[in-house]
C-alpha cells in the first residue's frame, strides 16, 4: 500500500508503483480535472504540485511522490484559502480559456510561479510556461492572466 | 468548403448531400423521422425549425435528463418554474465559444437574465440537426450564422408565449406587457418573473410567426460576453470525453497497423499479452485492443503486445513523402481539370512583358488537439451508449448503430466537451467511434460486460492519420511594361478527402472544390487566370484541417501576389488594392490592418519587417500584418495585427479570441509542423518531433474588428490562412529569400 496525500486528504493506495501518478489521480481517485495530453511530460497538461513544485504527473511514478503532498486543480483554490485562487478567477476575468483542455495544468504551472515569483516578468513568465502546450492558442491570455492574478494576490 | 457551396447554390449542396450520398441507415433514420422531403430538391429541404407544440415539448422532456415542471416551447429552451431559462446547445464547444454565443441569441431575444442560465449539450435528435444540412454537425464555422435567425425565433416565440401568459393572468391587454431581463412588466407596475409564468405559458399555443428584434435594440448581441464555460474548465471540473469514466468502465488501448492500409493477419491468443489486470485482447478491423482495468495496464499491454503481431502490407509502393513531394512537383506541369477558365491566361502570358514562375510545396499536417481521440461505449447487446467529443453527432451514431447491428434509435450518444477539434472530431468515416464500437462490441463477445472506454495516446493521434493533404502548387503570372497583373496561371496538386466519402457528391465536374478553394475564382480581379487541378489517390487518409482548402491556397497566392509586387518592383499593398474591388470587404480589412499596423508608414527596428496577406473564408474577410525578424537565425514573430469582418459580431470577445488563436495555430503548422512518412511509416511520435509554437514564441496578436451588418460569416476558421503569407512575406523582406516550402524548421536562414 502506498500513502499519498492529495488535496489534504490521505490515500493508502493498492496501486501498481510504476503507475504514473496522472493515472492514479485520473482514474484510481477519480480527480479528472488533471489531464492527459502526451505521457512524455512534452505538454504540461498533466501538471499538479508535489510539495509545492510544478510537476508532470505523466512521469511521475507513484513510488516517486508516496508519502508526499500532492495539489491538483481540484484542490487549488482551497490551497489559497478562497473560492477560487487568484489565478483562477484572473483567467475568468481576461477569458484565457477556450476549449479548456490544457488549463488544469496552465493553471498549476502559473500557481507555481506565483508562489515563487509574484511579480514575475515577461521573462518569467516565458520560461515558467513555455513547457504549457496551448493549441488553441491562448498563450497572449495566459500571459495577461498571469500579471492579473498577480495583481489579485497582492490585494 | 461547405461555406463557399452553401452560399452559392444551398438548395444543390443540400439535395446532393441528401439524395446520393447520406448512407442507407442515416436515410432511412430521416425518413422514419419524416423532416425530410427525399424525392424533389426545392427550396423547402431547409430544414425550418417548426413549433409543433405538443411533438416539440415531449421531445424536448425527453431529451432532458432532468424534467422539471416549468414551460419548454421548444427543443432549445425550456424555463422552470424558478425562472431559471436552460438552453440546449445544438452544436459541439471545441473552444469556439459557442456555448456562449449561441445563448446569446436565445437569450437576447427572449429577454432572458443572463445571471440565470444554464446549458446543456443536445443529445442526438433530428429537432438539432444543422439549420442547413440534415445532419447533427459542427464545422465549417458555421454554427452561429447558421443559427443567427432559429435560435433568435426560439427566444421571441417563447418570449411571446411569456408575454400571453402575464396578459392572461392580469386580464390585461397584451399591448400593455413588456419584458426587461427575466420578468414581463404591465405599465401599471405589476411584474412576474418568468418562472411565475412558466406554467401557464405552457398551456399556449406558439405564435405563427414572431417579430425579431432590431439590431439598434440589441442589448446582449454584440456586447464583449465572458465564456459561460469558464468556470468550469478552470476547477477541473470541466467534463472531456477522455473523463468520462461510469463504474466499472474497462479502457482499451488499440495496437494499430504500422502503414495506412495493412491488416491484421490473425491474433495468437498465447501470445496475447494477458497480466494481471487485462481483461481480454480482441481484434478489430483497425487491429488488436488490449483491454483492461485502466489505462496504465492497457497501454503497458498494448506496447508489449504490438511488436509480436503480423500485418499484411497493402498493395503498391510503401509511400515515402519526399518522393511524393517530388511526383506532385511533376504533375503540376502536367494540364490538369480545370477548376476556373477566365480569358486566355496562356495567351495573357505569352504577351506578358514579363513572367514570373513559382512552386510552393507543404506537407500533410496532424491537427493534434490537446485532449487525444477516445470514446466510451456501453452496449447491451440490444441498446447502446456512446459518450465522445465530436462534431458529427448524426453520422456517428449512425456508424455505431451500423457495426453493433442495432437501429440509430437504440444508441445514445452523448456530446461532451471536446478537448480540441480543428475539424479532426468531423470524420465522415467516424473512425475513431467505430473503432470504439468494434471494440465494445469485441468485449461483449468476449464476455466482458462493462463499458469500455477506447483511448488513444498521442502516438496514436499522429500516426493516426486523416492529416490536411500534402499539396503543391505552381504559379506562373504575367505582368504587363506597368506592372499590372495580367495572367494568372495555377495548378495544384493534392489528394481529396471528399473522395469515397458520403459526401463525394460535392466533387463536381473532376474538381474537389475543396482543395481550390480561395485560388481558383479569387476576388483578384485578374483579367485571365486559370486554374487546374491534379488529385491523386493515395493511401494515406486526410480530411479537412482548420480553414481547409484555404491553408495552402491563401499561402501560394498570398505570396505570389507578394512575389509578382517584387518583379513589378511596386509595393504589394499597391498590387493588392489595385486587384480589389474598392468597395469590396476584403479591401476593407487590408486597410484596416494597414492603418493600424503602420505598413509601409512606420519605421520598425532594424532588422524587422512587416508582411501582408488578406484572404476571405468561410464567409468573412481577415487581412493581416505580420512583424516578424530572425533571431539567431529563427524567425521571430513578434505582432501580428489583423483586421477582420464577419459581417454581424455576435460575441467580440469569441471573435478576438478566434482570431487570436488561429495565428498561434497557423504559426506552429508554418514553422514546425509536417507529417512525413518513410517506407509507409509516420516518422513523428509526439511534441517532440511534431513540434507546436509555445509561450515564448508566442506573437502579440491585436485583432480589430469590423462589423457593419454585412452579411454575417464564420470566425472559427477564418483567422488561419492568411498568416502563412503574411509571415513569409515579412521573411521575404528581412532575409530577401523567398521561402516556398514548409514547414520553415526545412529553410535555411543565414
Amino acid at each position: 500500500m502506498t500513502p499519498l496525500t492529495v488535496n489534504g486528504t490521505t490515500h493508502q493506495l493498492d496501486v501498481a508503483p510504476d503507475t504514473p501518478l496522472l493515472w492514479v489521480l485520473r482514474e484510481h481517485l477519480g480527480l479528472t480535472g488533471t489531464k492527459f495530453g502526451c505521457g512524455m511530460a512534452l505538454c504540461g497538461a498533466c501538471t499538479v504540485h508535489v510539495d509545492g513544485e510544478a510537476v508532470r504527473s505523466c512521469s511521475a511514478p507513484l513510488s516517486s511522490v508516496a508519502g508526499r503532498k500532492i495539489v491538483t486543480i481540484e484542490g487549488l483554490a482551497a490551497l489559497a484559502g478562497r473560492d477560487l485562487h487568484p489565478v483562477q478567477q484572473a483567467w475568468i476575468e481576461e477569458d484565457v480559456v477556450q476549449c479548456g483542455y490544457c488549463h488544469s495544468g496552465q493553471i498549476m504551472s502559473a500557481a507555481a510561479l506565483l508562489a515563487k515569483v509574484p511579480k514575475p516578468t515577461d521573462a518569467d513568465i516565458d520560461a515558467a510556461m513555455s513547457g504549457n502546450i496551448c493549441r488553441c492558442g491562448t498563450y497572449q491570455r495566459i500571459r495577461a492572466g498571469i500579471h492579473r492574478a498577480a495583481a489579485l494576490a497582492a490585494k | 468548403m461547405i461555406t463557399a457551396s452553401l452560399r452559392s447554390n444551398p438548395a444543390a449542396v443540400r439535395s446532393a448531400f441528401q439524395l446520393a450520398v447520406v448512407p442507407p441507415a442515416i436515410v432511412a433514420e430521416l425518413s422514419r423521422r419524416g423532416f425530410l422531403k427525399l424525392a424533389g430538391a426545392t427550396a423547402g429541404l431547409v430544414l425550418a425549425f417548426h413549433f409543433t407544440g405538443r411533438s416539440a415539448r415531449a421531445a424536448s422532456a425527453a431529451a432532458s435528463a432532468t424534467a422539471t415542471a416549468g414551460f419548454a416551447p421548444n427543443a432549445f429552451l425550456r424555463i422552470g418554474t424558478d425562472g431559471v431559462v436552460t438552453i440546449t446547445i445544438n452544436h459541439s464547444e471545441m473552444g469556439q465559444g459557442i456555448t456562449t454565443a449561441l445563448p446569446m441569441l436565445i437569450a437576447e431575444e427572449l429577454d432572458a437574465d443572463w445571471s440565470r442560465l444554464r446549458t446543456e449539450f443536445a443529445p442526438v435528435a433530428a429537432e438539432y440537426n444543422h439549420a442547413f444540412f440534415p445532419i447533427q454537425m459542427t464545422g465549417g464555422s458555421t454554427s452561429t450564422w447558421t443559427e443567427f435567425e432559429r435560435l433568435r425565433t426560439a427566444g421571441a416565440t417563447a418570449r411571446a408565449l411569456l408575454l400571453q401568459a402575464a396578459a392572461a393572468e392580469w386580464k390585461v391587454s397584451i399591448d400593455g406587457c413588456r419584458t426587461e431581463p427575466g420578468v414581463v412588466i404591465h405599465r401599471d407596475g405589476r411584474r412576474l418573473d418568468y418562472g411565475a409564468l412558466a406554467e401557464r405559458a405552457a398551456r399556449l399555443t406558439p405564435p405563427e410567426k414572431v417579430t425579431l428584434k432590431e439590431p439598434s435594440a440589441f442589448r446582449l448581441i454584440g456586447k464583449p460576453t465572458r465564456r459561460l464555460d469558464s468556470l468550469e474548465k478552470v476547477t477541473g471540473a470541466a467534463q472531456f470525453g477522455l473523463d468520462v469514466h461510469p463504474a466499472g468502465t474497462l479502457v482499451a488501448v488499440v495496437a494499430r497497423a504500422p502503414v495506412f492500409g495493412a491488416t491484421l493477419e490473425g491474433l495468437d491468443p498465447a501470445a496475447s499479452g494477458k497480466g494481471p489486470g487485462v481483461k481480454g485482447v480482441v481484434q478489430v478491423p483497425s487491429g488488436a485492443a488490449v483491454i483492461a482495468d485502466d489505462f496504465w495496464t492497457a497501454k503497458k499491454a498494448r506496447d508489449a503486445l504490438a511488436p509480436t503481431l503480423r500485418w499484411k502490407m497493402p498493395e503498391g509502393a510503401p509511400v515515402d513523402t519526399t518522393a511524393q513531394a517530388a511526383r506532385f512537383r511533376e504533375l503540376a506541369r502536367e494540364p490538369g481539370v480545370p477548376a476556373e477558365n477566365t480569358g486566355d491566361a496562356a495567351a495573357a502570358l505569352r504577351g506578358a512583358a514579363k513572367v514570373v514562375e513559382a512552386d510552393y510545396a507543404v506537407p500533410y499536417l496532424a491537427h493534434a488537439p490537446m485532449e487525444p481521440l477516445n470514446a466510451t461505449v456501453t452496449f447491451d447487446g440490444t441498446r447502446a451508449e456512446v459518450w465522445t467529443g465530436t462534431q458529427f453527432q448524426t453520422m456517428d451514431r449512425a456508424a455505431v448503430a451500423n457495426v453493433l447491428g442495432i437501429a440509430p434509435e437504440q444508441v445514445e450518444l452523448r456530446t461532451t466537451l471536446l478537448g480540441g477539434g480543428f475539424g479532426r472530431r468531423a470524420t465522415p468515416s467516424s473512425d475513431w467511434v467505430v473503432e470504439a464500437a468494434h471494440v465494445a462490441k469485441a468485449a461483449r463477445a468476449a464476455g466482458l460486460r462493462a463499458p469500455v472506454k477506447t483511448m488513444w495516446t498521442r502516438e496514436d493521434d499522429l500516426a493516426g492519420g486523416y492529416y490536411r493533404p500534402m499539396f503543391h502548387h505552381r504559379l506562373a503570372g504575367g505582368l504587363d511594361a506597368q506592372g499590372r497583373v495580367v495572367a494568372w496561371q495555377q495548378t495544384i496538386v493534392g489528394q481529396s478527402f471528399l473522395a469515397g466519402t458520403p459526401f463525394a457528391e460535392m466533387i463536381k465536374d473532376g474538381v474537389d472544390e475543396t482543395s481550390v478553394e480561395g485560388a481558383a475564382h479569387s476576388v483578384y480581379a485578374v483579367p485571365a487566370r486559370r486554374v487546374e487541378l491534379h488529385t491523386p489517390t493515395l493511401p494515406v487518409p486526410t480530411l479537412w484541417w482548420r480553414s481547409v482548402g484555404h491553408t495552402h491556397t491563401a499561402l501560394a497566392v498570398e505570396c505570389f501576389m507578394d512575389e509578382l509586387a517584387h518583379a513589378a518592383g511596386r509595393s504589394p499593398l499597391d498590387l493588392r488594392r489595385e486587384l480589389l474591388p474598392a468597395d469590396s470587404r476584403e479591401r476593407r480589412v487590408l486597410d484596416l490592418a494597414v492603418e493600424k499596423s503602420g505598413y509601409e508608414r512606420v519605421n520598425l527596428p532594424a532588422g524587422h519587417a512587416h508582411g501582408l496577406a488578406v484572404h476571405a473564408s468561410f464567409g468573412s474577410f481577415v487581412a493581416q500584418v505580420a512583424e516578424v525578424s530572425l533571431q539567431d537565425g529563427w524567425p521571430r514573430v513578434h505582432r501580428v495585427t489583423a483586421a477582420v469582418d464577419c459581417g454581424t459580431a455576435v460575441n467580440p470577445l469569441t471573435i478576438t479570441a478566434q482570431v487570436e488563436g488561429s495565428v498561434v495555430f497557423a504559426l506552429s503548422a508554418l514553422l514546425y509542423g509536417e507529417i512525413t512518412l518513410v517506407e509507409g511509416r509516420v516518422q513523428q511520435q509526439n511534441f517532440h518531433n511534431y513540434e507546436v509554437v509555445r509561450m515564448h514564441e508566442a506573437p502579440v496578436v491585436d485583432v480589430h474588428i469590423i462589423a457593419r451588418g454585412d452579411q454575417m460569416g464564420g470566425i472559427g476558421e477564418t483567422g488561419v490562412p492568411p498568416t502563412f503569407a503574411a509571415v513569409l512575406n515579412a521573411l521575404f523582406a528581412v532575409t530577401g529569400k523567398r521561402i516556398r516550402s514548409l514547414p520553415l524548421t526545412r529553410a535555411k536562414f543565414a
